[in-house]
C-alpha cells in the first residue's frame, strides 16, 4: 500500500460520517486498507493530461430535458405510505428533531 | 439438448404444441428445484394466472406473449418484493413497475419472479448479495459472474429463454460470457431507467440475457424506447432491431483493440477470441488494427464515477419512507446511520465511503471531475476508431468464471471488468457472445462494441457468428432437467 495515498482511521471514521455509516472498530482498519487501495487506483488518473478537455457528463452530450409544468401524478400516498417504517396521519414519522 | 429460445417457443404456442400454461408451470417447477440460489422470489400463482389469461384471450401477434421471463431484482414489479439483494430493501413491495417492466407486461410476456444479483448491483460474482451467492450451472463451485448472476443463471440453466439484467460496468456482459450467453447492452438511453433502482445513473443500462442474438433483438425491440420519466431517456426514432439481422458480412471492417490483448489476459480465452476473427474473416470480414489508447484509464475512472453517484443515489435509503429501519436508536441521525449500517453490506458500504470521499469538499475536482474528463478521451478513441471499423471486437473478460470465495483481493475482482467499463463509460452499446470453452470446460465470450445507436447493426454481426458456430447452443448438463414438458426448440 502506498503511504501517500493511505487514509489514516480519522479521515475513514470521517468519511463514514459523512456517509451515515457507523463502522465497528475492526472494521475500520479493513475500509482503512480497502479505500486506500481504490484511490490508489484512482491516483493513475492523474497521469493524464486533462487540461484542455471538458468534462462528460452524458455518454451523448444530451442536455436534460425539461416539460411543461402541469400536474401528471395523481394522488398515490395511502399505497406509498402503506410500505413506509412508521407513519401516522399521513405522515411519515422519525425521532423528535426540535425539543 | 436443444436451446430453448424465444423463437422456438413461440412457434410453439402459435401451433399450440404446448400453451403459455404449461410452459409456464414447467419454468416455476425448474425455478422451484434449481440448486443454484437463482431466485429471491418466484411469483407462481401470479405467473400461472397471467399464463391462463394469456391462454384464454385472442392470439396476440407478439413474439414474446405468453413465454415466461425473469427479472433482475433491481426492476420495481408492483406488489411483489423488490430488494436489490439488499437488507435494506427486504420488505420492498413495490408501488409500481419499471418502465421496462411494464413494456414487457404489454408484450404479453409472464414474469415467473425476480433473480439474485450482487446487492445493488456492486459487483462482478454474485456474492455481495444479502441472500447468499448464485452458483454457475456450467460449475457449481464457481461464480455466474455479476452483478446480475441470477438472470443469467435463469437462462443458462433453462430456466426461462429470456431475463433482464442491467449493465453499470459489465453486469450483462460479464455473466453473459461466464455463462455461454448472448448479453446484450445497449446504447445509454435506450432502455428506461424509470424504477431501476439506481447504481450509477450516468452509466446503468437495462440489457438481456438470451441464448441467441436473434432473441436479443426480439426483447430489446419490446424493451426498449423514449420514456418521458427518464430525464436521460433518447428521443431517437425506434426501430426494429431485427431487421439487420440476415445482412451479409461481406466488407465488414471489424476492428481489433491490441489494448485487449496485452497483459493479464488468459492464454485460452485469447487463443479463442483469435479463432472468432478467423470466423469473421471466413465469413467476409476484414480486419482492421484499431488504438483505444486510454484505455487503461478507464477503470480508475469508472471506480470514481460509479462509488461517487453510488453514494448520492444511495442516500434515499434513510429508514423513513420504505425499507428497512433499524429496531433500537436515538435522535433522527442516530436512526440514518444505524438502519445504514444494518442496512447494507460490506461492498455497498465500502463503495458509498469511496463516493463521499470523492465527492467531499476539496477533492471533487481531483477525483470526479477529472473521471469526467477522462471518460471523453476514452469516448474520443472509440470514436476515432470507428472512422475506420465498423465494430470493435475484443475478449469480454480477461479470464473464464472464477471459484467462489476466491475473491479475497477485492482490486482482483475490480479486474473482471477491465475490458467492459469502456463501454458503459462511453455510452456503447455492446454485446457478448459465446466463443467457445476452455480446455476445463468453461465458456469464454467475445465482446463486440458498435457506434452509439447500432444496436440492429450489432446484433447483425452477432446473429452472422451464430450461423456459423455453433458454441451458443452448447448447455451445461444440467440444463433442463425437469421432463418432458419443453423439449424441443426447433431453431437456434
Amino acid at each position: 500500500m502506498s503511504s501517500q495515498h493511505a487514509l489514516d482511521k480519522d479521515t475513514v471514521l470521517n468519511i463514514a460520517k459523512l456517509a451515515r455509516l457507523e463502522l465497528s472498530e475492526t472494521d475500520i482498519e479493513k475500509y482503512q486498507q480497502d479505500l486506500s487501495a481504490i484511490l490508489e487506483l484512482a491516483k493513475k488518473m492523474q497521469d493524464c493530461d486533462t487540461s484542455d478537455v471538458a468534462v462528460m457528463t452524458h455518454p451523448m452530450d444530451a442536455v436534460l430535458r425539461l416539460r411543461e409544468d402541469i400536474v401528471t401524478e395523481t394522488d398515490h400516498r395511502e399505497n406509498f405510505q402503506k410500505i413506509a417504517p412508521s407513519t401516522e396521519k399521513n405522515l411519515y414519522l422519525v425521532p423528535k428533531v426540535i425539543d | 439438448m436443444t436451446i430453448q429460445t424465444l423463437v422456438s417457443l413461440k412457434k410453439q404456442l402459435a401451433d399450440k404444441s404446448i400453451s403459455s400454461t404449461e410452459l409456464t408451470q414447467e419454468s416455476i417447477k425448474r425455478a422451484e428445484a434449481s440448486e443454484l440460489n437463482v431466485f429471491i422470489t418466484v411469483t407462481a400463482d401470479q405467473a400461472i394466472e397471467a399464463a391462463k389469461t394469456h391462454d384464454e384471450a385472442t392470439p396476440s401477434h407478439s413474439p414474446l406473449a405468453g413465454i415466461p421471463i425473469a427479472h433482475k431484482d433491481l426492476f420495481c414489479t408492483k406488489g411483489v418484493l423488490t430488494s436489490c439483494a439488499s437488507k435494506i430493501l427486504e420488505n420492498f413491495i413495490s408501488p409500481y413497475d419499471a418502465t421496462v417492466v411494464n413494456k414487457l407486461n404489454n408484450a404479453g410476456t409472464i414474469s415467473i419472479g425476480k433473480t439474485n444479483m450482487d446487492e445493488f448491483a456492486m459487483g462482478s460474482s454474485n456474492e455481495s448479495s444479502f441472500y447468499g451467492p448464485v452458483s454457475n450451472p456450467w460449475d457449481l463451485e464457481r461464480v455466474p459472474g455479476g452483478s446480475s448472476g441470477g438472470s443469467a443463471a435463469a437462462v443458462a440453466a433453462g430456466i426461462v429463454a429470456f431475463a433482464t439484467g442491467s449493465d453499470t460496468g459489465g453486469s450483462v456482459r460479464q455473466p453473459a460470457s461466464y455463462c455461454n450467453l448472448t448479453g446484450v447492452k445497449p446504447t445509454y438511453g435506450r432502455c428506461s431507467r424509470y424504477g431501476m433502482i439506481a447504481y450509477a445513473s450516468s452509466l446503468d443500462q437495462a440489457g438481456t440475457f438470451t441464448h441467441t442474438a436473434e432473441d436479443a433483438a426480439i426483447a430489446l425491440n419490446a424493451m426498449s424506447g423514449f420514456d418521458e420519466k427518464d430525464s436521460t431517456s433518447l428521443n431517437v426514432t425506434t426501430e426494429d432491431f431485427s431487421a439487420q439481422l440476415n445482412n451479409s458480412l461481406a466488407g465488414l471492417r471489424i476492428g481489433v483493440p491490441e489494448e485487449f490483448f496485452g497483459d493479464g489476459l488468459n492464454n485460452e480465452v485469447g487463443s479463442l477470441i483469435e479463432d472468432a476473427i478467423k470466423e469473421y474473416e471466413k465469413l467476409g470480414a476484414t480486419i482492421v488494427k484499431v488504438s483505444l489508447k486510454n484505455s487503461s484509464l478507464a477503470l480508475p475512472a469508472y471506480y470514481i464515477i460509479a462509488p461517487a453517484e453510488a453514494s448520492s443515489n444511495l442516500s434515499r435509503f434513510d429508514g423513513v419512507r420504505y425499507g428497512f429501519r433499524a429496531q433500537d436508536y436515538g435522535d433522527l441521525d442516530d436512526m440514518y446511520t444505524k438502519t445504514r449500517s444494518e442496512g447494507f453490506g460490506a461492498e455497498v458500504q465500502k463503495r458509498i465511503m469511496v463516493g463521499a470521499y470523492a465527492l467531499s469538499s476539496g477533492y471533487y475536482d481531483a477525483y470526479y471531475a477529472k473521471a469526467q474528463k477522462l471518460r471523453r478521451l476514452i469516448t474520443n478513441d472509440y470514436l476515432t476508431a470507428f472512422e475506420t471499423c465498423d465494430v470493435i471486437l475484443g475478449p469480454t473478460t480477461p479470464e473464464p468464471a472464477f471459484k467462489k470465495g476466491s475473491t479475497a483481493d477485492p482490486m482482483s475482482m475490480y479486474l473482471n471488468d477491465i475490458y467492459t467499463v469502456t463501454a458503459n463509460l462511453s455510452g456503447l452499446p455492446a454485446a457478448s457472445i459465446p466463443a467457445g470453452f476452455t480446455q476445463a470446460g468453461l465458456p469464454v465470450g467475445m465482446q463486440l462494441t458498435t457506434p452509439h445507436l447500432q444496436e440492429a447493426k450489432l446484433l447483425n454481426i452477432a446473429h452472422q457468428y451464430q450461423q456459423t458456430t455453433d458454441w451458443h447452443t452448447k448447455t451445461p448438463e444440467s440444463y433442463a432437467v425437469s421432463e418432458p414438458a419443453v423439449t424441443t426448440g426447433e431453431s437456434s
